[in-house]
């Protein structure tokens, strides 16, 4: 379709420019979604961290347009960092992006009075604007009429119904982005907007419900099911027990699921390794390849199943409205530690990775609670951290159920793992917010959005988008960190009347030996202090190195079989735990504290994170390490 | 519209029982404690559309303390805090 289409007319060098505006929940991503399809890019804006998310529509004239999707607002007054970009790309302001030439704002059609004060405020802005009615479907269903002609004409926009869930939905949508993009220049207007008074802000208020009173015909029902639902899933006791099934399910799905893809990953990482093995002859180059590439970045490329699971449920609860309820119901607990309800987004993002987390964090305006969110998000287990534990709890844990066959013993500990990372990071939160972070929390001013279904095609989206980052990574720093190690861990070689293994002369190891006396006293032998050092690059780094350094110093037989195995023979279990405790709080990866120092400006706050987590680590192994080997 | 009889007195959303249908009759922030600059949280306020002439009803209350609460504002749906409902004055409805 896109091949023809833009075939009828030259590409323009200079496609015209699209933003996507909108209140949180208004549906505006999956407007996006079905304006660009699979064509997204997600970048940075130069300087902030806020994620930029384009991608191009073809319009029914064969015109290429850009469109650019902005985080959800209320208001152009921008109250956190987030909020600020929306302002900044639609004013303007960007030192290299032009402001777009046409802005869509996209209202819930079912709940347009929010929607509609922005778009009154958007007007200033002098640009030409289409209304997108979106979920025009929920609308119609709820009883809800809406006279568009007339609301066309009170708000001098055009308007259009879309159905961004239905194939089809959004034609005319594109229709009048054709006539709006052709005429942009004429309707341009000098922009006066300024911040609002409260007294604007009144003012704007009763003009959206004059306007509503002529155009909403019939407000329609209010979203009944939703309510009774909220009387139970919002309800201090069936409520926070419902939350805590969902978390518990979801951890246990990222084992269960994941299982067999992650065979299957093992299974054509296997083949690989054998074909090259019996292609190639013995030497460096097979050894490199084999033990180092494929064996690394294998070792890592396999918990792409697992990280899937956590997103695929992360996607779900946001799409279907759960996560504002979530942080609804643990407002009043987080409380007692200090935390806003919102750090529960942030939180529970972190345990995908704490780079989102500590993004995310943007969304909370106070400065100080913000700090506090940051500061605990690397305590929340991260993916990466899962290949670690994932790999010592297949060495050191027997597969036997437990509680009467309902858990398994290795989800148990999984369960277990984070549960220690939850509380250690409301203890710090406890204690950051009654010393450095005192003060007042926060207002709590969210909007429950009424349950939604999650549409597939969204949900597939946004796992692609997650895949998509998580194999770059692979492909570049683990990959090139891989072939670093592997050439530490090779030369210099063994000396030709060697006792030990290769690895034990090489610069690896002597790093190794060099670390150990530090780390004896938690016990972590020499390939655990090689495997912790460009952990700190990629925590998912260690288990490939791990790989790479017993499969270069175990016999024949080890180097097929599993890692798993060649640990479960060579650590003890005391080791095995203080080297998990280790992890809980595991001193975090580069990209954490790269992304902390943009996130607070500058190198004191990623300092002081380097240095609690790293001494929470140590402390932590000490203890676990010493307690059990006096108990076992 | 209904007018506050001198009975309720100065009667705030976070007074009102679960389930009391009300009136907004006006956002006065100076009875809450905030880190905010003066006058944002009013402006907040009416921005999530809690201002003069909005129907509210609270739908749910949270725990413990039955804090935060939910609650309906015209066609949607707002959780806040019981110390920020302070600054919502309210009539009720019948």
């Amino acid at each position: 379709m896109s091949v023809q289409a833009s075939a009828a007319q030259p590409p323009r060098i200079e496609p015209p420019r699209i933003a996507l505006v909108g209140n949180p929940n208004c549906g505006k991503t999956a407007l996006f979604n079905a304006l660009t399809g699979s064509r997204q890019k997600v970048a940075n804006y130069p300087g902030v961290t806020v994620e930029r998310k384009t991608g191009h529509a073809v319009s029914p004239l064969g015109r290429r347009v850009q469109v650019i999707d902005l985080p959800g607002t209320y208001s152009l007054r921008a109250r956190s960092p987030d909020e600020e970009v929306t302002r900044d790309v639609v004013l303007g302001r960007f030192a290299h992006e032009e402001g777009p030439d046409a802005l869509v704002c996209v209202a819930d059609a079912t709940n347009l009075r929010l929607n509609l004060r922005l778009v009154i405020e958007l007007k200033r802005l002098g640009r030409p604007i289409i209304l997108a009615l979106n979920m025009m479907d929920a609308a119609d269903k709820r009883g809800c009429r809406i006279d568009v002609a007339t609301l066309s004409a009170m708000l001098g926009v055009p308007v259009v119904p879309t159905v961004a869930i239905r194939s089809g939905g959004v034609a005319g949508l594109l229709n009048q982005i054709d006539r709006t993009v052709a005429s942009a220049f004429e309707c341009a207007e000098p922009c006066s907007w300024s911040e609002p008074s409260s007294r604007d802000l009144r003012a704007y208020h009763q003009e959206v419900e004059s306007i509503l009173a002529r155009c909403v015909t019939d407000a329609g029902l209010p979203p009944l099911a939703t309510q009774r639902v909220d009387t139970i899933l919002l309800h201090p006791v069936f409520g926070l027990l419902f939350l805590f099934a969902v978390l518990f399910l979801m951890f246990q799905a990222v084992f269960a699921w994941a299982a067999a893809p992650m065979e299957l990953i093992d299974g054509a990482i296997g083949g690989v390794k054998d074909w090259v093995d019996t292609t190639l002859p013995d030497g460096a180059l097979r050894s490199l390849l084999t033990d180092g590439i494929i064996a690394g970045v294998g070792s890592v490329v396999i918990f792409l199943p697992q990280i899937l699971v956590l997103f695929f449920f992360i996607l779900v609860l946001e799409a279907t409205g759960y996560l504002a309820r979530a942080a609804f119901l643990l407002d009043r607990l987080m409380g007692g530690v200090g935390l806003h309800g919102r750090a529960f987004i942030p939180l529970l993002s972190s345990f995908a990775c704490a780079v989102p987390g500590v993004m995310a964090a943007r969304t909370i305006e106070n400065r100080a609670d913000r700090l506090a969110t940051i500061m605990i998000a690397p305590l929340m287990t991260c993916s990466a951290r899962l290949p670690v534990y994932t790999l010592l709890i297949a060495a050191f844990v027997p597969d036997k159920p437990v509680l009467g066959g309902m858990v398994g013993l290795p989800g148990l500990v999984m369960f277990a793992l984070y549960a220690a990372g939850i509380l250690s990071a409301l203890s710090v939160a406890f204690v950051l917010k009654r010393t450095v972070f005192k003060g007042a929390r926060e207002p709590l001013l969210m909007e429950l959005p009424a349950y939604r279904l999650p549409n597939p095609r969204d949900i597939a989206l946004g796992l692609f988008e997650r895949a998509k980052v998580f194999l770059t990574r692979a492909g570049t720093t683990i990959f090139a960190l891989m072939i670093v190690m592997w050439f530490l861990a090779s030369f210099p070689g063994a000396p030709a009347d060697a006792t030990e293994p290769a690895i034990h002369y090489s610069a690896a190891g002597m790093i190794g030996h060099a670390l150990e006396p530090l780390l004896a006293p938690i016990g972590f032998p020499w390939q655990i202090a090689v495997a912790l050092v460009p952990g700190i690059a990629a925590r998912e780094v260690a288990v490939g190195v791990l790989g790479t350094i017993y499969a270069l110093s175990g016999s024949g037989e080890a180097l097929h079989a599993s890692l798993a195995g060649a640990l479960a023979e060579s650590w003890s279990l005391p080791t095995a735990l203080a080297l998990l405790a280790w992890y809980v709080f595991a001193p975090q990866c580069l990209a954490t504290l790269s992304v902390v120092r943009r996130e607070t400006n500058g190198w004191f706050w990623p300092a002081v994170m380097f240095a609690y987590m790293i001494a929470l680590a140590y402390g932590a192994a000490f203890v676990v390490f010493r307690v059990a080997s006096g108990l076992l | 519209m209904t007018l506050p009889s001198p009975s309720d007195g100065d009667l705030r959303l976070h007074q009102l029982r679960k389930g009391q249908p009300a009136t907004v009759t006006g956002v006065d922030e100076s009875v809450v404690v905030t880190t905010l600059p003066a006058g944002e949280l009013e402006r907040r306020m009416i921005e999530m559309g809690l201002v003069e002439g909005s129907r509210v009803v609270i739908l749910h209350e949270g725990f413990p303390g039955r804090d935060p609460i939910a609650i309906r504002v015209n066609e949607h749906t707002l959780a806040l805090r019981r110390a920020e409902a302070r600054a919502v004055r309210v009539a009720p409805l019948a």
